[in-house]
């Protein structure tokens, strides 16, 4: 039944959007690795890492569209799940890296033996298991968005001061991921990874495979996004989004909802910044920078916000544009660039790229929005023809006047 | 345990019961000492000027604001409102329409309903809520409503009284025990406004029912018990003709 839930959700477009991701986990890794580098045809190791990339940076900015488009919660800080997950995965590479590094240590990683670290902290411990590194990767990022979402929600932090703390948040975790004595490799992070389940992380086939599992990543992800905003409890966020006093007066827990979205779109966030970092090589706190974060709010009304398959877009389209734009001599005007399409968008693509399409759903009924509703509703009432000009009551307010009128119906 | 307190008999007979109800914002007693008894399936008009406290007074009943002393309470004196927050005063059976009409833009008139509904409010149930019979019922009220030629078009796109009447198919979907309808007939026309009169005294038959309303002509057709507000406490009360009557009544009114 949940499977079933979870297919028949899609849309045209949707089908449209999961079918291109399905045929480029194939082509393109067949495209590297099996068309010979002469031929017009083949896809480069660089590419299909580039390309890794911004299918992760896809999945992001699907989680935020999900909280942020489909509930009104403008999270600030996206990043730093994103940024946990990487870290989880980075602990994982880490420790698979063994007694190959320059120390030579079996257990503890080079920044550690570097510190005159003598053993390995104790949350280091367990990330040597690749499926417990898995657990911490959804974990991590979703248990601290409940516990502050929590907190937030249920003090009815909203809009701008929402905001704001969730800026401070990733500005703090930032500031802490930079302490050596954090743990986490200080200002360099996590890098030098060897090794993911056995193969090499370097090797062009490991590479092409994590482009595979990215697109399949950002699929699942829209998938379960999808779900989530078709089913009832999607409706709720929407009516959360726009009317939340209203949503509250009708007795759901809007907090609850607010407190279960975020913790989904941090988790899946998490995953994307997991599959971020084996494709970059490295996790450093500079991923925790909150311009970091509003990067992705831009990827999202770029692409449109509150369609997904837009936020998706618009982070492939967006860093496409940057990749272009900072290998040319343009380089040093990309950040104005960016702010100019922030702006540009807002203005005149309020519905971003993808509402330049027209809307898929059909609405049935021609929407008039100057219907003759009074007729109607007095035939469907069965309330006997109204007698015009009784309008004495527009005065109102006023008992003694009106206890001159005859009472009429009864 | 102490011994069962012996509420007097106004208390455990009546479905909403105010005493004493002090509200101050800022050093402005919103209302003041303010008392009110509502029996079961009563319908009631509350009027009074501006200022008077009747917003302020829906606020305390659906757990908006929190009164500084009084007590607020409900069913039979078996809950205390104070205690309880906006969603589980909802979900205890008080349903309440705006003075400006809300309602979700950006869902269909439908999904409005539906959301409505009385049935589980939880997260987890509304991810696996499935429809089913609820089509029907939707139905039922949209054509109360006299919405049903429109139930797909997005409730942005609805007239200012189209939206008015939504809302009161949200408040029946949602069932209550009290329904608490705040100015229903603001900036209706004089058609629209008769409908309206028909359409709540429809649902007054098999509801308990409060009506907030600044328009004498509509409390007139309502023909229900009236009491004036004035200055956060309770003027008078009595049926239209008598609360007109009232020399104080007409004192607060006109001699403004």
């Amino acid at each position: 039944m949940i499977t079933r839930r979870f297919l028949e959700a899609p849309d045209r477009r949707g089908w449209i959007f999961l079918a291109l991701l399905a045929a480029a986990a194939i082509i393109v890794p067949a495209l590297n690795l099996f068309v010979p580098s002469t031929s017009p045809l083949h896809v480069s190791t660089t590419t299909v890492a580039l390309w890794g990339k911004y299918l992760c940076f896809a999945l992001l900015a699907l989680s935020l569209d999900l909280a942020w488009g489909y509930c009104g919660i403008l999270s600030l800080g996206h990043g730093a799940f994103f940024a946990l997950g990487g870290y989880a995965m980075g602990m994982y590479l880490m420790r698979q890296i063994g007694p190959r590094g320059v120390y030579a240590h079996p257990v503890l990683p080079d920044f550690m033996m570097f510190l005159n670290w003598k053993e390995l902290p104790w949350y280091w411990y367990g990330f040597n298991h690749f499926p417990y590194a898995a657990v911490m990767i959804l974990a991590v990022p979703g248990i601290l968005a409940f516990v502050f979402g929590w907190f937030a929600f249920r003090s009815r932090v909203t809009g701008v001061y929402l905001s704001i703390i969730t800026q401070a948040l990733t500005f703090a975790l930032m500031l802490g991921f930079f302490r050596n004595d954090f743990g986490f490799g200080g200002n360099n992070g996590l890098t030098d990874f060897k090794d993911i389940l056995g193969f090499n992380v370097q090797s062009t086939g490991t590479r092409a495979a994590l482009f595979s599992i990215s697109a399949l990543a950002l699929g699942l992800g829209y998938l379960v996004a999808q779900a989530v905003v078709r089913s009832k409890a999607g409706k709720v966020l929407i009516a959360v989004r726009d009317a939340e006093s209203r949503t509250r007066f009708l007795g759901y827990r809007v907090e609850h909802y607010k407190t279960f979205v975020f913790t989904l779109s941090a988790c899946m966030a998490g995953v994307a910044g997991a599959l971020y970092v084996p494709q970059v090589g490295i996790i450093n706190p500079s991923e925790f920078a909150p311009a970091n974060s509003i990067e992705v709010v831009i990827w999202v009304a770029v692409g449109g916000r509150g369609t997904l398959i837009g936020a998706a877009l618009g982070a492939i389209l967006v860093n496409y544009a940057k990749t272009q734009f900072t290998i040319g001599m343009l380089a040093p005007y990309w950040l104005f660039a960016l702010g100019a399409l922030f702006v540009l968008v807002t203005l005149f693509l309020p519905r971003g790229v993808l509402g330049l399409l027209p809307r898929p759903e059909p609405t049935g009924v021609p929407c008039s929005t100057s219907g003759p509703p009074a007729p109607k509703l007095r035939s469907a009432a069965g309330s006997p023809p109204v007698q015009p000009g009784g309008g004495e009551h527009a005065s109102v307010s006023r008992p003694g006047a009106a206890a001159a009128q005859p009472v009429l119906a009864k | 345990m102490a011994a069962p307190v012996e509420w007097p008999r106004a208390i455990t007979h009546s479905l909403l019961y105010l005493d004493g109800v002090t509200v101050s914002f800022d050093g402005f007693r919103a209302l003041n000492n303010l008392s009110l008894d509502l029996a079961h399936g009563e319908m009631r008009a509350i009027i009074g000027p501006n200022g008077a406290g009747k917003t302020t007074m829906m606020d305390v009943i659906t757990g908006k604001t929190r009164p500084d002393t009084g007590e607020v309470l409900f069913d039979n004196g078996s809950i205390d409102l104070t205690r309880e927050d906006e969603a589980a005063i909802a979900q205890l059976g008080i349903g309440r329409k705006f003075q400006r009409p809300t309602v979700f833009d950006d869902h269909t008139i439908e999904d409005n309903v539906l959301l409505a509904l009385k049935g589980g409010r939880t997260v987890g149930r509304n991810l696996f809520w499935r429809s089913n019979g609820d089509a029907g019922r939707i139905g039922d009220i949209l054509s109360t409503i006299g919405l049903a030629a429109h139930r797909r078009r997005l409730a942005g796109t609805l007239s200012h009284g189209q939206k008015q009447w939504l809302e009161i198919g949200m408040l029946i979907a949602q069932d209550p025990k009290l329904l608490l309808v705040d100015e229903p007939v603001a900036g209706m026309t004089d058609a629209e406004t008769m409908t309206t009169a028909r359409l709540l005294k429809d649902i007054a038959q098999d509801h308990t029912v409060i009506v907030v309303e600044h328009d004498m002509e509509f409390v007139r057709r309502l023909g229900v018990k009236v009491t004036v507000l004035h200055e956060g406490s309770v003027l008078a009360e009595g049926s239209i003709d008598e609360v007109s009557a009232n020399a104080r009544v007409i004192e607060v009114y006109l001699g403004r």
